[in-house]
Parts: structure tokens; C-alpha cells; sequence
């Protein structure tokens, strides 16, 4: 039998309406889980299983007394850039190795208003800059189906945590693919709604015109039971977007039929692993055969999106992290003066990708080089847009490798930023435009290491993403595991 | 060709302190990463509009209304150093 902290929280949530279980029994097995595996994982920077013991205790009242939220009781991991009031987050940085939010990220108040139970929080890449996890200042995770790899980036903890049964779902953020890239490496379904659909107060902002909260979840089912309940407009965030909430899983088990789907010519060329290119060409072999129309189509800017974002994501960056100046919260490093204390500070708080990244945005932005850099990459933002736009003209959901490779190890790629950056290529244009994108496993690879299918809809057809994910995740019935879940006693 | 960059003075813009060695690896690094990012000026056309938000919005106006805000011992709980109810911070201007 599946062990509870195994199971998808759409099953977890119907054994709790039956009385097949209770919310502290299925807390207890992600603990349970999180101590067996965790010294080898090491998804989470900080845990709290007390806090979690009175809310599964509360949840269980909940449910007993009826009409409770789906997600009530169901054990959750927050990525550490997300807000917690009264609890520690760090960002995986120094700067912020000792900050206490006075108030929760908008997404988790409305999970703790429902009955969520939180689990602790995950580790990242500092301030969500990275594609491997390894530019945390607290140390990497590692990749639940081969440890010596890396589980993605920059929602590292997230992906491991849910692949690894230490948490049902967590939270991320997805700024240019940090969400759906670690999913795809860590063999789980990798949620990045459209910009703006959940709020983003309380996400410590990276680059807040592309920064999205996302979800990782066992199932397409579970990202749109997640997704109901965290999004909507919030007068908290004047960016997030005023559509009416909704129930995402109505209609998910409708099939896709007829459905346009328009192949991404240009994510199929060198650079990507042809286990990885086998694995989605059998994935879209799969929609064919449900019915839906395939066709290739081509976005002739991707080349310079990834260019682009490397403008604009550091330049919002370095403008972003200013605010870490040692006086309101946070390291201080004292110095003669004002802006000695501030230099010295960050100076020892930053690490080193996130130094490069301030370093890059504040140049791309300076007197004499803003129109050669920060300003052309927001007219190539703009080609882009119009890219997705001509190919939805003719398809209803384009399909793409989520990462042109699977998970790589350790160490292979942290001195060529370039290469690191590469990782990003196929996610990195639903930030620019907007779109909602969603990662599904789709297979594995001649090594046993887990390869993610992408889809992406326009602005706002998260209906559409999910009815098609959800036919396809069918459809391909992806059933493996972990071999470190194997190995633990029964 | 990798990009030159006066890596002091945008240090210096950046308010970031880097040692010697941080220095010659930015610099080299990131004369790399933007010899690469220079490509987005073979496609911006001059008739193209620049995208600062994919989803345009107009100005966003709340009610002007009075709501309450974080308590102030909330606000400096974090602040590494506090006196009379406000951030301290070293020295800023020079005084005779």
C-alpha cells in the first residue's frame, strides 16, 4: 500500500471525508518521511512541526464538523522566499539569515485560512536566482532519484520535497522557470500560472515583472485544487489581477479532443538530449492519439529571449535588492559611514550568483548603456509576445521540452554561468509573456532520472492548461519512483 | 568580443563591496554574459514599442481610506539597530 505521505492530496482528501484517515496521521508520515530521508535531501532551511501538529489537530475538527476546504489538512512546504509571519525566511541568503516576516505572503494566508497545515520551508537559490539550487547560502538539495544531482533551481527544496513524500505539495516561485524546471528534474507536475493571477505579497521580490507564485503538486488534479484556493485579485499586490475565483478542477476531465496543439519547432534543436526529445515526442504522440490536432509551429524569437531576460530579470534585480541596505532588517556590517555600512554589508551578505546578478542589472541599467541593453531587451520582450501571439492565432496549446536536459550533477556547471543559463531557454518566455505554463513527467531517461513535457495557453486559460495536462498525465500514467523510496523499510 | 566594464564604478553604483579576486572574475564573467545579451539589438527595431509588463494595466487606484498598518514594534523587530522608536543608522552627513 502507498503510504500516506505517497499519495496525492485529491486521494488524501477523499480518505479524510470517508474517516479512512486523520490530518495528524497524514502529518505524521511526512514527518516520519522527513526523518528518514531528509539528511540525505536536505529540501527544507527551517521546519515546524509544532505549529503543523495544532493545525492538523484543528483540521480534523474542521473536517469532522463538515463542509471544510479541499485543502484543509493537507500537509504543505513553502519555498523560502515566500513570507511567514513569526517564521524565519532567509531567501537562502546571509543577508536575511535572521528575518522574522511581521506578516504571511497573501498565498499562504489564504492556505492557513483554509485549514492548510505547514510543513516548514524550503531551501532555494538566494533570492530565487539560479537553476540548480546550488547558489543557496545554506547548501544544495539534492535530487531525490540520484542524489549526486542537482533537483533544479531555483525551487529546489520545493521539487525534492514532494518527489522525496516529505511534503503532499508545496509552493514556489517562477520567475523564469524556477517552478516548472525543478519540477521537470525532480519527476513531480510544475504549476506557473498566468502573471498576476496569484498575488504576489509577501514573495520577496526578484524581478516582480516576471516573479509568479507556482505550485508543485503529484497531480495536475492537485495543482488545480492548489491554484482555487491561493488565487485571485488581492488589494495587497495592484499588479495582481482582477478575475473572479474560480473552482480550476471543473471541466479538467473533459479531454482535448479537437484541441490545436502547435509542436515548438525551435525546442527541438541542438542542446537537447534526445532522451529528452524522444520522451516528449511520445508525450505528444499521446495527445494525437486522444484526439488532439498536431502541428509544428515556429516562435522565431526564442533565440534572443534568453537574452533578454538576462537584461531584464537582473536589471529589476539590482533595483529590487537595494532595499538590503542594513537598516531595516537583516546583516549589518558596520562602517565609518553610511555608505561604507552599506557596501560591507552586502558586500558579505550577497553570494556570489546574486552579486553577478546586481552587478549586471546595475550596469545594464547606468548612465550610457540603458537603450543598448535594458531597453532593447524590453523591445525583444515585446517580439516575444507577438511570437506567442501569431501561434495562438492557429493552435489552442503549444508543447516544448520543459529543460532541454534532465537533472545534472553537482558541480558540472557552477562556474559557466552561460551554461547554467541555458537551462532556462524553454521556460524562460511564458515569464516574458505572461503565459500560463504547466511541466508534466513524461518518462525517464536511459539513466532512470526523471524528463518534463511543457505545455503553455494563453493569458488566463489555466482551464484550458489543465484540462489538457491532466488528459495527457492519463494518458501517460508515469508511475515511478524514486529509487531512495524504495530502499526505506515498509 | 567580450564587453570591457568598469567593474569599480558599478560597483560603487551598486553600493557592493567586492574583493580583488570577485572583481577580475566579474569582470570577465560578465563581459561574457553581456557580449551574449548584446544580441537583442540585431531584432529591437526601432518601430518596436518596449514591454515593461506582458499584461498592461492602467493605473490601479484603491479607496482613500484610512487602513490600519503593521504595528511599530513589529516594524523594527528586525532592524539591527533601533533607538527612540527609529532605524539608527551610522553617520551621513559631515558635520564642522
Amino acid at each position: 500500500m502507498t503510504a500516506l505521505c505517497d499519495r496525492t492530496a485529491t486521494e488524501l482528501a477523499a480518505a479524510l471525508r470517508s474517516g479512512g484517515t486523520s490530518c495528524v496521521e497524514i502529518l505524521e508520515a511526512c514527518v516520519a518521511r522527513i526523518g528518514a530521508v531528509e539528511d540525505r535531501v536536505a529540501a527544507f532551511l527551517a521546519r515546524t512541526e509544532d505549529l503543523a501538529r495544532a493545525q492538523a489537530a484543528e483540521a480534523d475538527r474542521r473536517i469532522a464538523a463538515g463542509g471544510a476546504p479541499a485543502v484543509a489538512g493537507i500537509p504543505l512546504a513553502l519555498k523560502d522566499v515566500l513570507s511567514t509571519r513569526g517564521v524565519t525566511t532567509t531567501c537562502g541568503s546571509r543577508i536575511l539569515e535572521t528575518y522574522v516576516p511581521p506578516y504571511d505572503c497573501t498565498a499562504w494566508a489564504r492556505l492557513s485560512a483554509e485549514g492548510s497545515v505547514l510543513l516548514g520551508k524550503t531551501n532555494c537559490d538566494e533570492f530565487a536566482m539560479g537553476s540548480s539550487n546550488e547558489n543557496s547560502a545554506y547548501g544544495p538539495v539534492r535530487n531525490p532519484w540520484d542524489l549526486s544531482r542537482v533537483p533544479g533551481g531555483s525551487s529546489g527544496g520545493s521539487a525534492a520535497a514532494v518527489a522525496a513524500g516529505e511534503a503532499v505539495w508545496a509552493l514556489g516561485t517562477d520567475t523564469g522557470g524556477s517552478v516548472r524546471q525543478p519540477a521537470a528534474l525532480c519527476g513531480v507536475v510544475g504549476l506557473k500560472p498566468t502573471y498576476g493571477l496569484i498575488s504576489r505579497y509577501g514573495l520577496i521580490a526578484f524581478a516582480s515583472s516576471l516573479d509568479t507564485v507556482g505550485t508543485f503538486t503529484r497531480s495536475v488534479r492537485d495543482a488545480a485544487v492548489l491554484l482555487s484556493c491561493i488565487a485571485g485579485k488581492d488589494p495587497m499586490d495592484a499588479t495582481s489581477l482582477d478575475v473572479p475565483r474560480r473552482d480550476h478542477t471543473e471541466g479538467i476531465g473533459d479531454g482535448i479532443a479537437g484541441l490545436r496543439v502547435g509542436v515548438v519547432t525551435e525546442a527541438f534543436g541542438e542542446g537537447v538530449e534526445p532522451d529528452v526529445r524522444s520522451s516528449v515526442r511520445a508525450a505528444i504522440d499521446r495527445m494525437a492519439d486522444l484526439g488532439a490536432s498536431v502541428g509544428e509551429v515556429s516562435l522565431p524569437h526564442t533565440d534572443y529571449a534568453l537574452s533578454a531576460y538576462y537584461l531584464i530579470a537582473p536589471s529589476e534585480a539590482s533595483s529590487n535588492l537595494a532595499r538590503y541596505d542594513g537598516v531595516r532588517y537583516g546583516l549589518r556590517i558596520d562602517g565609518d559611514d553610511s555608505v561604507e555600512m552599506m557596501m560591507r554589508t552586502r558586500g558579505a551578505g550577497f553570494g556570489a550568483e546574486v552579486k553577478r546578478r546586481i552587478m549586471l542589472g546595475t550596469y545594464a541599467l547606468s548612465a550610457g548603456y540603458y537603450e543598448a541593453y535594458y531597453g532593447q531587451a524590453q523591445k525583444v520582450r515585446t517580439l516575444i509576445i507577438r511570437d506567442y501571439e501569431a501561434a495562438f492565432e492557429r493552435f489552442d496549446l503549444l508543447v516544448s521540452p520543459t529543460s532541454p536536459t534532465t537533472a545534472f550533477p553537482i558541480g558540472a556547471r557552477v562556474d559557466d554561468p552561460l551554461a547554467m543559463y541555458l537551462s532556462d531557454v524553454f521556460t524562460i518566455p511564458a515569464n516574458l509573456s505572461g503565459m500560463p505554463a504547466i511541466s508534466i513527467p513524461c518518462g525517464l531517461d536511459e539513466q532512470g532520472l526523471p524528463v518534463g513535457v511543457q505545455l503553455t495557453a494563453p493569458v488566463l486559460e489555466e482551464s484550458r492548461l489543465l484540462r489538457a495536462g491532466f488528459a495527457l498525465e492519463q494518458a501517460i500514467g508515469f508511475d515511478a519512483r524514486p529509487p531512495l523510496l524504495a530502499e526505506l523499510p515498509a | 568580443m567580450p564587453v570591457e566594464i568598469d567593474i569599480e564604478h558599478v560597483a560603487r553604483l551598486a553600493r557592493l563591496e567586492l574583493t580583488d579576486e570577485e572583481k577580475e572574475r566579474l569582470r570577465a564573467q560578465l563581459g561574457l554574459i553581456l557580449e551574449h545579451a548584446a544580441k537583442v539589438g540585431e531584432v529591437a527595431a526601432e518601430d518596436v514599442p518596449p514591454t515593461a509588463y506582458a499584461i498592461r494595466r492602467s493605473n490601479v487606484y484603491r479607496p482613500d481610506e484610512r487602513t490600519p498598518s503593521l504595528p511599530l514594534e513589529d516594524v523594527l523587530a528586525n532592524a539591527p539597530e533601533v533607538e527612540d522608536d527609529r532605524f539608527k543608522v551610522p553617520r551621513i552627513v559631515e558635520v564642522e
